[in-house]
């Protein structure tokens, strides 16, 4: 798709905040940008919403946007979002729960501790049949987009708790 | 029309007697009670002319002409029915049947009022209408007196031979059963060989060495290569039998499982409705799975033993019969004493059983009370409960453990004992001559074999017993016909416009007529709204609509097809349901906004959440759509989880919806919020919504009073108000509530 020219203006303030101007040249400060399907179509349906929790802005996809746009969008995105991805289990402390977990990640090495097995949860999806979401005991979510493409040590690990 | 010959024999003669010659015999009733509730058998029986009625207190017979004014009415109360008959001028008679009866009595009842109504009225008897099963609603066939089902599944008692209809499920597995019996057989042998080696070990190689022959190193090589040899056979046979026995019993109860599970998908809400929860998740779940252990454990090992049993004994007979019989003769008086024993352990357990499940049940009571309690301060006491159920359970773990300490040791001290029987034959055996050392050896080696298994066999009566009583429980679900069944030819039905024709419809729930002759004519696209208090018969009639139950009399039509012509799956994809209480599965909020159309594309998703007024908090959810809510999900308020269920509504996009008291649970300001995504939902679809707040149906067409399963008024809210009956008594109750208590009026009685 051939980028448009865009019904709204989206500019960062000296606050580092985003500023939403609408068709009728309106400003909202603060816009929160969303993903509607954050783990099984990152790039479908992003929403960007006030910060009250209103949607603003509906984008199918962020391909239509200027490029200035959509940069500001992914940029204000990748911070927001804090969904580590689990490449490697190096060891569990013990395969009873809770346990601790030391894992590799996307964003580098870390400790989760498990508080029980319903905390790990398959994603059933058209196309991620072998996805697992973890969830520790402090609300962060780690994924597991492919538990059959882990590496073996990881994957027997995993199987004892699945 | 019944012949006396149908009649129990004690009345046949006198009855017949009685009888003028072209009088006919309609019906009759058994009585097992008499006037002062003494058991005492009595009959009342229906011509068609008169009831003819064993006197109340003596065997002298009393007949009553039909007339119109004659009155039958039943009534029951702490389990005896009782039967008045009356006219105009008071009671002319009463009879008493304990409640078993009371089936007989209601038909006895309605062939009463047939007859009574053909006699007034000069005309042939209606028709009977179909019977129904009180407990299932199943249609019963005219000449059946209880629904079969039913009776079974409350009557019959649990029978071993249940377990042979488990075939049904074995067949496909025939070739694979039968190599598994021949593994068994082979391996068995094989286990047998060993013992048999050790005569010519004894005899031709060990006792000789003793009496100065050195020992030939050929033959025992021979000798025990043989025991070897025998032993891997054993093993590897062994291993092919557990293995594929296994396999087939672990597939069979699969099998069993899945469908029985989606048998009882496909039974009526009846049926649910009537059945606890927990008890057919015990059913498919632990049932299945205990039929599964029995098949491929107990079983499994039973045969083994009885064919090691009777090969060992031929073996036994073939070296030397009267060592043969004195060797297996204790073995049935020590099978029995282990019986009796087991059987009282078995008691024992059950007992505990029982004591554990009291244990649990207080725990189970007060930890979901714990509030009370403590708001109540009662923590003593039921500290106190609690320590007193723990007390009875060990006091019956005492008792029990007494017989059973005493158990293995007992089984231990017979075993000895026949062993020494066989030894002090034996011994005097080998002083006659009459066998050899190494037979004697072989019969002890294989003797010791079979007591060990004797403790063993003596189980199978119980796991039997108990595997026979969950094959009942299964196939009592897998008996059961679903009591709103699937046309043999179900019609197509064409793409509905949404127009619904209640002609005359009544609806019976067990003997309680719920609903009487409702009509009403549905336009496609109008809004209804239902109203009226609760046990008027709204939620039956929704019902009734949705098709989870068959109406008794009459017919639901759309578009001119009977519903019950058409297939249930197909007119169902047509309605949308929206409940007081939204079921939310255990998934992602877009897995259980597509529930009804699992293709549907992230667009259509969206756009209906967005239309049921959910996008935005959904949005605000940690993951979007991809959120995880259901029982152990994110928790969602009860306004947004109902939002997210008007959204799958909206989704498939249904031609008639049905809102079943959907704001109800609500609080105003969400109530406001789901409103105006009903009325997203609502538009140019037909719509029977049912509401408690009668301010929530102002949009309806048309409304429609009920009271007490019959339609009192319709029409809209301003001509209903106008006309001031029971609407606008119904509406002033509301709104007085909110001032003062409302004031009992005419209507303050009603349920």
């Amino acid at each position: 798709m051939k980028p448009t020219a865009s019904p709204f203006a989206l500019t960062r303030n000296g606050f580092g905040r985003l500023v939403l101007t609408d068709a009728e040249g309106l400003a909202h400060e603060g816009i929160v940008p969303v993903r509607a399907f954050g783990i099984t179509a990152p790039d479908y349906g992003i929403s960007l919403m006030s910060a009250d929790g209103k949607e603003l802005q509906w984008l199918e996809t962020l391909d239509v946007l200027p490029a200035d746009i959509r940069s500001l969008i992914v940029a204000e995105l990748a911070q927001r979002e804090f969904v580590p991805e689990i490449r490697r289990i190096v060891s569990v402390s013990s395969y009873a729960t809770p346990s601790t977990w030391q894992v590799d990640t996307d964003r580098g090495t870390t400790a989760l501790i498990l508080k029980s097995e319903d905390d790990i949860r398959r994603l059933r999806g058209r196309d991620n049949a072998g996805a697992l979401m973890i969830a520790d005991s402090q609300g962060i979510h780690f994924l597991i987009r492919d538990r059959l493409a882990l590496d073996a040590h990881s994957q027997k690990i995993l199987k004892r708790f699945l | 029309m019944i012949e006396p010959d149908t009649l129990p024999e004690a009345w046949q003669s006198e009855l017949r007697a009685c009888l003028a010659p072209d009088e006919q015999l309609i019906a009759w009733l058994e009585l097992d009670l008499d006037d002062h509730l003494d058991f005492r058998p009595g009959l009342v029986a229906l011509t068609d002319r008169r009831l003819i009625a064993t006197g109340e207190n003596d065997t002298s017979w009393k007949t009553w002409r039909l007339t119109a004014g004659l009155k039958l009415a039943h009534h029951d109360h702490a389990g005896v029915g009782t039967l008045e008959l009356e006219d105009e001028q008071g009671r002319l008679a009463l009879w008493r049947y304990t409640l078993g009866h009371s089936p007989a009595a209601l038909r006895f009842e309605r062939e009463f009022v047939r007859q009574r109504d053909s006699v007034a009225s000069g005309q042939p008897p209606l028709p009977a209408p179909a019977a129904i099963c009180p407990i299932c609603q199943m249609q019963l066939q005219p000449d059946e007196e209880d629904c079969p089902n039913c009776f079974r599944e409350l009557h019959t008692p649990p029978s071993t031979w249940t377990l042979l209809r488990i075939w049904r499920f074995a067949k496909p597995y025939q070739g694979q059963l039968i190599a598994g019996f021949l593994l068994t057989l082979a391996a068995t042998a094989a286990t047998l060989v060993p013992p048999y080696l050790t005569m010519p070990l004894m005899d031709d190689v060990l006792i000789p060495y003793q009496n100065g022959t050195p020992i030939d190193p050929n033959k025992v090589a021979w000798l025990l290569g043989g025991l070897l040899g025998s032993a891997l056979l054993a093993w590897a046979l062994n291993w092919a039998r557990t293995y594929i026995l296994a396999l087939v019993s672990e597939r069979i109860g699969a099998d069993l499982r899945t469908t029985t599970y989606e048998h009882l998908l496909k039974l009526s809400h009846e049926y649910f409705g009537g059945k606890r929860t927990g008890d057919l998740l015990a059913r498919i779940g632990s049932e299945t799975d205990r039929i599964n252990v029995f098949l491929s454990l107990h079983l499994l090992d039973f045969a083994t033993d009885v064919l090691m049993i009777v090969m060992t004994s031929a073996i036994l007979f073939s070296i030397n019969p009267w060592l043969a019989l004195v060797t297996l003769t204790p073995l049935p008086i020590i099978a029995w004493m282990i019986h009796l024993v087991r059987d009282k352990l078995r008691t024992g357990f059950e007992q505990i059983d029982r004591v554990w499940a009291e244990v649990t049940s207080v725990l189970a009571d007060t930890i979901p009370g714990v509030r009370v309690v403590k708001a109540f301060a009662q923590e003593a006491r039921e500290a106190q409960r609690f320590r007193e159920a723990n007390k009875r359970n060990l006091e019956v773990n005492d008792r029990l453990n007494r017989i059973w300490s005493l158990f293995a040791p007992t089984v231990g001290l017979l075993t000895e004992i026949g062993i020494l029987v066989v030894w002090a034959f034996g011994i005097w055996l080998v002083s006659k001559d009459q066998i050899t050392v190494g037979v004697l050896i072989a019969f002890l080696a294989y003797i010791s074999r079979f007591y060990t298994r004797l403790d063993s066999m003596s189980r199978i009566i119980s796991v039997t017993q108990k595997a026979a009583a969950g094959a009942k429980r299964i196939f009592d679900i897998l008996d059961h016909v679903s009591s709103v069944p699937e046309p043999v030819n179900p019609v197509t039905l064409p793409p509905l416009k949404g127009g619904i024709d209640i002609d005359k419809v009544s609806f019976r729930y067990g003997n309680r007529a719920v609903l009487h002759e409702i009509e009403l004519a549905i336009a496609p696209g109008e809004m209804i709204g239902l109203v009226g208090h609760s046990g008027s018969g709204k939620s039956t009639l929704v019902n009734l609509i949705c098709r989870f139950y068959d109406v008794t009399e009459g017919a639901i039509r759309v578009e001119g097809t009977d519903l019950r012509s058409v297939a249930i799956a197909d007119y169902r994809r047509n309605i949308g349901l929206v409940l007081q209480e939204p079921f939310l599965f255990f998934g992602t909020i877009a897995e259980n906004i597509a529930y009804g159309k699992p293709d549907a594309t992230r667009a259509e998703i969206v756009a209906s959440a967005r239309a049921a007024h959910a996008h935005e908090f959904i949005l605000r959810q940690p993951h979007g759509y991809d959120s995880l809510v259901g029982e152990r999900g994110q928790s969602l308020s009860g306004g947004e989880r109902q939002r997210i269920s008007i959204a799958r509504a909206l989704l498939i996009d249904p031609r008639i919806l049905i809102l079943d008291e959907a704001t109800s649970a609500v609080d105003t300001e969400t109530e406001f919020e789901i409103q105006s995504a009903l009325n997203n939902l609502i538009r140019g679809r037909t719509t029977i919504a049912i509401a408690h707040r009668l301010s929530t149906l102002r949009r309806a067409d048309r409304l429609v009073v009920m009271d007490r399963g019959r339609i009192v008024e319709i029409g809209n809210h301003e001509t209903l108000m106008a006309s001031e009956g029971a609407y606008w008594r119904l509406y002033q109750a509301q709104t007085k509530q909110l001032d003062a208590p409302p004031a009992l009026g005419e209507n303050g009685s009603s349920p």
